[in-house]
């Protein structure tokens, strides 16, 4: 396992942007998520890291050493994608000793023997090393493709929204899966996706993209806490920060346009009235919509909560996030 | 608008029974929702009331009439697929006329209607664009002014966001939401997500091999669950399920689990045998002593809350706590459950067994 950097690093594809002058330590043995939009450059990142793409401009060093003129062969990095691709007529005990036959690594039999039973012991399969491949659940088949990656050893998994097409249920054990595989083995992961929720359950550090640029980079509380701009902090968090003029509440730091309150940071009882419009019983919370001066704002109340459309309800902010004109943090 | 009062309904194909005996009730203007995995019946249903299928068994009225076995051009009702299908020669105006101008409606009148329609749903500037050129969100609404426009006495919808990303996703189904808070319309919505259920449904039918499991308000049923396979469809993380054996009598106000006592609501009726106590994530609470143990095995940071799997006795169990709690991985604490949420199921059958929490919800389950 390797720390990877990028310095700087930029690529265009013609007059539009993959990443520009992106700056990046994977320290060793972390958990870094890209997260961002589609078109943020994530998987840009992760394909220059590879060897698949090369930078206009910039260095890339796997272990302190420049990778920029290696093959992809020679950066020693797996790749985990969306759609796993095994192949269907190999068991799954096959399927997970194929990279290791390869004859440039020239192993001997009993070597891949252990390691595919090391590896299908993590991943929780060994009883399904005889299956064929078609025979396996979506769950079970994107893990046997993870298990092809852990055996060849890498310096860096990179993983480009390997969790995305499984269903809801599947995606939270495999979250917590993963994260547990990736601590035992002391593996250093870049893991690029769309999904907050993925990326504030799994990483040790967030970086987060807009436009082929880093925004931000820290720990996943950091960035749900101390967001450096209204694009940040809209990112994470469910139901979404709700942004307002600070007129509504006055009270702001010079230079701040914009109010940012998540939902918890409300106080209902006191402040400016407002109506409710609507009131969501989610089961473990409930969310409440209300309307203030013609902003819509989403708040949380108590489960069982009274309230109905129609009612009048005090709200202030608490520790509120102020914002100037380019949605920049003010603190 | 219009009452839909569905009655035992069944459909076969050949061997393969996809929905059995379903009975429930939707009011006059009610957003519904069917909720299960895929395979339980739910599109069927939604075929049956919409008659793009016939029930091989049962009966469906819409506003007291029974509807049955009549084709769906008599039922008055507008249909939106997951996949919207738009005219891609028209431009947006024709897109969402064409319903009315092939019922033979005046031309003023169509204009008006049109008119009408695109101001609902916020799409007066796009009417003369084509459709060809329009973002996803736009498609959208145009397929839903075209079942609007209409004004049918229900809109049936088959996961009609489905194909879209999570975060436009949720735009949408507030946009969806909030159309519906302004027309009232009769509103039946099929969907496999248990979130955009809760949040967008008065009510839901819980189906699963297509049989109804529980038919309620968002609320009720994640509070009270009516069998193992609800309490484990709605909610995420889903409740945490303990093994254990045991019999309970009419008025019992406690259980035991490796050796432990565990306070539970009254119960209203026995039971004996392999039985499961059901526990919501959010109702764990942690506590540095306590003699129910566990160990900290993972724990995943959500913001405001956090979730924490811990190790116990009877498997693994998890935690929804407040994300300034301290949790470390490796640790061992204490476990209390909040007693007066906690529901017992039969093992065996799946049924929760009544007490003083949920008789209410399941006396007209």
């Amino acid at each position: 396992m390797a720390e990877v950097v990028l310095d700087n690093v930029t690529k265009n594809f013609g007059a539009d942007i993959g990443v520009e002058g992106i700056s990046l330590t994977v320290p060793d043995g972390a958990f870094v998520v890209l997260l961002g939009p589609t078109g943020a450059g994530k998987t840009t990142t992760l394909r220059l890291i590879s060897g698949l793409e090369k930078p206009d401009q910039g260095d890339i060093t796997i272990g302190g050493r420049s990778v920029i003129n290696d093959s992809p062969a020679a950066r020693n990095v797996a790749m985990v994608f969306q759609q796993y691709s095994l192949y269907p007529h190999l068991s799954v005990r096959d399927n997970l000793a194929f990279p290791l036959r390869s004859p440039i690594l020239n192993r001997s039999d009993d070597e891949i023997a252990r390691q595919v039973g090391e590896v299908a012991e993590v991943l929780q399969i060994s009883n399904k090393l005889e299956n064929k491949a078609t025979e396996l659940s979506g769950g079970e088949m994107q893990r046997v493709s993870i298990g092809r990656a852990l055996v060849r050893e890498p310096e860096i998994f990179l993983m480009d929204e390997p969790l995305s097409s499984l269903d809801a249920k599947l995606r939270s054990d495999l979250r917590v899966e993963l994260k547990r595989i990736q601590a035992s083995l002391g593996a250093t992961f870049l893991y690029v996706t769309h999904d907050q929720i993925e990326a504030m359950t799994m990483a040790t550090h967030v970086g987060v993209l807009d436009s082929g640029r880093l925004v931000q980079f820290g720990t996943p509380r950091e960035i749900y806490e101390n967001p450096v701009s209204i694009y940040v902090a809209s990112r994470l968090g469910q139901p979404r920060i709700n942004t307002l003029p600070v007129s509504v509440f006055g009270n702001a730091p010079s230079g701040a346009v914009t109010i940012g309150l998540r939902p918890e940071h409300i106080q209902q009882g006191e402040g400016k009235e407002s109506t409710v419009t609507r009131v969501e019983h989610l089961g473990d919370h409930t969310r409440l919509h209300v309307n203030l001066e013609n902003h819509d704002v989403i708040t949380l109340a108590d489960v069982h909560t009274d309230l109905r459309p129609g009612d009048k309800v005090a709200i202030q902010p608490r520790s509120p996030l102020f914002f100037d004109a380019n949605g920049v943090r003010i603190v | 608008m219009a009452q839909i009062v569905i009655k035992n309904l069944r459909k076969d194909f050949g061997e393969f029974t996809a929905v059995q005996a379903s009975s429930f009730t939707i009011e006059d203007g009610e957003f519904f929702m069917l909720l299960g995995p895929s395979g339980c019946g739910k599109t069927t249903t939604l075929r049956m009331i919409a008659g793009l299928e016939l029930p091989t068994s049962g009966e469906i009225f819409i506003d007291g009439e029974e509807v049955g076995q009549k084709p769906a051009s008599k039922r008055d009702i507008a249909f939106v697929f997951q996949m919207f299908a738009l005219y891609p020669h028209m431009n947006v105006r024709n897109n969402i006329s064409y319903p009315l101008k092939s019922q033979g409606m005046t031309k003023a009148r169509v204009t008006e209607r049109v008119a009408e329609v695109a101001r609902i749903l916020g799409i007066e500037d796009i009417l003369n664009r084509p459709v060809g050129g329009l973002s996803g969100g736009d498609r959208q609404r145009v397929a839903l002014g075209r079942a609007i426009v209409r004004e049918p006495k229900a809109f049936m919808m088959d996961e009609p966001l489905g194909a879209l990303d999570a975060e436009f996703r949720e735009h949408m189904s507030e946009e969806l939401r909030a159309l519906h808070d302004r027309m009232h319309a009769t509103t039946v919505y099929v969907t496999h997500d248990q979130l955009e259920a809760m949040q967008m449904g008065d009510k839901i039918v819980v189906m699963n091999h297509g049989v109804v499991e529980q038919f309620g308000t968002p609320q009720d049923i994640y509070d009270k669950p009516a069998t193992l396979f609800v309490a484990d469809f709605i909610g995420s993380p889903s409740m945490n399920f303990l093994d254990f054996t045991g019999s309970i009598a009419g008025g019992t106000t406690e259980v035991e689990l490796g050796g432990l006592k565990i306070a539970v609501p009254a119960q209203r009726e026995q039971c004996h045998g392999d039985l499961v106590l059901g526990v919501r994530p959010e109702h764990v609470e942690l506590a540095d002593n306590g003699e129910y143990r566990g160990e900290i095995l993972a724990t995943e940071y959500l913001g405001t809350t956090q979730i924490v799997t811990l190790k116990t006795t009877n498997g693994d169990l998890k935690a929804r706590i407040g994300s300034e709690q301290k949790a470390t991985v490796g640790e061992s604490v204490g476990l209390s459950f909040k007693s007066q949420t906690l529901t017992l199921f039969d093992r065996a059958s799946g049924r929760a067994i009544r007490s003083e929490l949920n008789e209410g919800v399941l006396a007209n389950g």
